[in-house]
């Protein structure tokens, strides 16, 4: 089927969904579904992964537009013939994933502190509304400040919204040379560590900690790196070459994840310090991404995020749905189902 | 001259002057109500000073409180309202309205908490933007967007337009720069928008509240995200004896994988009235001058500097001078800040244009501006920043000549088709506003325009945050007669627009 017919067919599907009051499920790569775990199996799926091709992408624009369907690796196999990237670093969760998927759960990788995240790459988007109509906002140029920012909005709005159809990225030249420098030390002096590494204007891309090891990816020079952090709290130093660690813990395959328990995915400002709730901790973000493995009541994890103005979301579990979510303060809860109401007024997308 | 607000735009309503100035002083100072002519004058226009209103009322509230009570003071008698920081707005998004309130945001100047560690300012709107980058200083910390009214313009306005400036390719838009907001909504309610995190649970309100033109929300406090200091930075300039060649460089430079902090343009028009307004050492021959500057450690720029310098020269380059010390480097920038203020020498006035293109069509659309030029009679002088592809063609004309400001309009006008057609968007970082609403109807879709209505309502249900700015009314594009475009192709493209 050729790609307008394919739009033709969701626009269908849509307005099939409003006649008959029922309510779709968009899916692409199917690799991201865990996300959505309140969402029931059985709703109709409106499946978009056939919706796919490069539409354009020219290395000195540093823009890439490509369908919806597209899948993940096929965009980074070509962007890096080019020396480029998508520098949010997104994580795929499955060989089959998508880059609908990718802009709909707005999840960035470790870059993500220091080059933005997927909505900050994000230039123009084309999507089908509740009512069954194509729309285009953005563009495929840097700047553009005419009309709302849609476009960013679609990123991390997990399909609720409307279906993405096509979007324009952002992309980077891809460092020539990133190596990592793993150093000893425990959690409390790493986290006044990770605050003087931001502070200063370095070349590091990521900075994580887990069981004892500051992990620091930079390309060039190490000194003015280890120059900035406090010698005395460290125990040990060496540097590594393979990026095998940073693409695995992206995509959720270091050991730590497979460890036993609920998942917890806990965003506070990056200096926050340890928070008191027992389990096992892995810092991403330079700190300002933490999973937690814990056994601990859902209350207390709640709790602790927002005592340090944070946001906490279960992220794996074997518990049973509906999983609990974070109270949302009543203005901007109101806000927000207005906002979804504006694209999608009879509730077709889950 | 009068703003082009349509009556599809207008708000009426039944609200006697005196009525509303009682209640207003029932919780506001008597000198925080502004109602008389000559009080009124100074806010009358924003920088796009070709179009004036006289406001209705003015406010200069002092609290939250007290703007939370305008507000729903004029939500319930239907009154509209429009917000102004420091009015240096280039699209009219801050001219009053003559039946309208105007809230000036100028009380709310304050820095409200540094937070070093967590790399973030949280400010009132009316702190200048350059105001936190010299504030933080101290900490080797800055702010990064940079728009060159940063000595005079707002936070509040800035995340309003979404403002840029010249490092915007590397270091990106206000968008990027922001992690929380504190808005009223025109109902008077206040909401939280975003996190001092790195993310937060929900729609990413931020994107769509920041570059909304005050018809959302009024902005009360921005958190803003700081960066560390760039410890070395060097410029140099490529100077070049065709525009279109100079046009071509600069996607060369990008394809050659390198990211500039700056990549400045200047055509012949705006080489000579900058050289004559402040003497930086360009070359008054030259058809096009580029300015690059690259930044980073002193390793990083070193290595860059290798690559870049042969890299102009066998990009059609003449000449390339690189500025040797932070005084050559100071003289260097000099005539690119100065160009507008040294173009408005050489013209009685001139009407700054925004639109972005992609790099790749620089070259050509140079040139069809240049026909334009000549089409119209009026000189167009090019200073812009040519790594983002955001243009800014100044049109040279003479107000107090009858016709001349029409003629200037109607070019203004092609070159945004222009960018449309191009691939390209209408405004890059100055905003609709009042000035470029009516491109609006080319540029998007009335289906999408309709979703614009539909996502203002949803914050402002009774429309009457800055009404007539930013989003056309559908009656409006119905006049226009531009209602569809396809794939950037315009109907009718060789009809005159106005």
């Amino acid at each position: 089927m050729c790609t307008s017919e394919l739009v033709s067919q969701f626009q269908e599907e849509i307005l099939n969904a409003q006649l008959e009051k029922s309510r779709l499920q968009i899916v692409g790569g199917d690799t991201k579904a865990f996300l959505k775990p309140n969402v029931p199996a059985s709703l109709t799926r409106l499946e978009i992964g056939g919706y796919q091709g490069i539409v354009d992408y020219q290395p000195s624009e540093l823009v890439l537009t490509a369908r919806a369907g597209t899948s993940l690796t096929i965009i980074n196999e070509t962007l890096a013939e080019q020396g480029q990237m998508l520098a949010f670093e997104p994580p795929a969760f499955g060989r089959s994933a998508t880059l609908g998927g990718i802009v709909a759960s707005g999840l960035s990788g470790p870059r993500r502190p220091f080059a933005g995240a997927v909505r900050d790459f994000v230039l123009g988007c084309k999507i089908i509304n509740g009512q069954g109509e194509v729309l285009t906002f953005g563009g495929q140029v840097m700047k553009n400040v005419a009309g709302y920012d849609v476009s960013r909005l679609m990123a991390g709005s997990e399909g609720t919204l409307g279906v993405i159809l096509e979007v324009s990225l952002k992309v980077l030249p891809a460092p020539k040379k990133e190596l990592t420098l793993n150093i000893a030390m425990p959690i409390e002096s790493a986290l006044v560590q990770m605050v003087a590494l931001r502070r200063h204007y370095l070349s590091i891309s990521a900075v994580a900690y887990e069981n004892g090891f500051l992990r620091v990816r930079y390309s060039g020079s190490k000194t003015g790196i280890l120059s900035v952090l406090d010698t005395s709290v460290i125990t040990d130093v060496d540097v590594e070459s393979s990026q095998n660690y940073w693409h695995a813990l992206k995509e959720q395959q270091v050991d730590f994840f497979h460890t036993k328990g609920d998942l917890w995915r806990i965003s506070v400002p990056p200096a926050t310090p340890v928070l008191s709730v027992p389990g096992h901790w892995f810092y991403d973000w330079a700190g300002g991404l933490r999973w937690l493995k814990t056994a601990a009541p859902v209350a207390a994890v709640f709790g602790a995020a927002t005592a340090h103005g944070g946001t906490a979301r279960l992220f794996r579990s074997s518990q049973q749905a509906p999983w609990p979510r974070q109270e949302v303060a009543l203005p901007l809860a109101r806000l927000n189902k207005r906002v979804k109401a504006a694209f999608d007024p009879s509730e077709l997308f889950v | 001259m009068i703003p082009p607000i349509h009556p599809a735009e207008r708000i009426s309503h039944r609200v006697k002057k005196p009525e509303l100035l009682a209640e207003l002083r029932t919780f506001l100072p008597g000198d925080a109500i502004l109602f008389e002519q000559e009080m009124l004058k100074p806010y009358e226009c924003d920088a796009l000073a070709a179009y004036q209103t006289m406001p209705w009322i003015v406010v200069l509230p002092e609290t939250v409180e007290a703007i939370q009570r305008v507000l729903r003071l004029c939500n319930d008698y239907g009154i509209p309202v429009v917000a102004r920081g420091a009015g240096t707005g280039l699209s009219g998004g801050a001219l009053p309205l003559d039946n309208g309130v105007l809230i000036s945001m100028v009380k709310f100047n304050k820095i409200l908490a540094i937070d070093c560690d967590n790399l973030l300012a949280v400010v009132e709107p009316g702190v200048t933007n350059l105001a936190i980058s010299k504030k933080v200083a101290k900490e080797g910390l800055y702010y990064a967007p940079d728009p060159s009214s940063q000595i005079a313009c707002t936070i509040g306005g800035n995340v309003a337009e979404n403002a840029g400036g010249v490092h915007c390719l590397k270091y990106g838009l206000t968008t990027h720069n922001i992690l929380r907001l504190k808005i009223l909504t025109m109902a008077g309610e206040l909401v939280v928008i975003g996190s001092h995190g790195f993310d937060s649970e929900g729609y990413d309100l931020l994107a769509i509240l920041t570059g909304s033109e005050g018809m959302l929300g009024i902005i009360i406090e921005v958190s803003v995200k700081l960066l560390p200091l760039v410890p070395s930075a060097q410029v140099m300039m490529a100077v070049f004896d065709c525009v279109e060649i100079a046009g071509k460089a600069v996607a060369g430079v990008i394809a050659a994988g390198l990211i500039p902090a700056g990549l400045e343009m200047m055509d012949n028009t705006a080489i000579c009235a900058a050289e004559e307004f402040c003497h930086a050492g360009y070359p008054i021959t030259a058809k096009a001058i580029l300015l690059c500057e690259i930044d980073g450690t002193a390793e990083q720029v070193t290595e860059q500097l290798e690559q870049v310098y042969p890299l102009l020269l066998s990009l059609g380059a003449q000449t390339v001078e690189i500025a040797h010390d932070e005084l050559a480097r100071q003289k260097m920038w000099a005539g690119r800040k100065a160009a507008f203020p040294a173009v408005g020498r050489i013209s009685p006035d001139y009407y700054c244009m925004d639109g972005t293109i992609p790099r790749h069509q620089l070259a050509a659309v140079l040139k069809s501006i240049a026909g334009l030029s000549e089409k119209y009679g009026l000189p167009v002088a090019n200073v812009f920043h040519a790594g983002d592809g955001n243009l800014h063609p100044l049109i040279l004309y003479d107000g107090n000549v009858p016709g001349d400001f029409d003629k200037a309009e109607r070019l203004g006008s092609d070159i945004l088709s222009l960018s449309i057609r191009v691939g390209g968007t209408i405004t890059g970082e100055h905003g609709v506003g009042v000035e470029k609403i009516n491109h609006m109807c080319i540029q998007f879709s009335l289906a999408t325009l309709n979703q614009f209505h539909a996502i203002k309502a949803a914050f402002d249900e009774k429309g009457l945050l800055n009404p007539g700015k930013g989003l056309p009314s559908l009656r409006r594009c119905a006049e226009f007669g531009a209602l569809h475009v396809h794939h950037g192709e315009l109907p009718h493209k060789d009809l005159e627009r106005f």
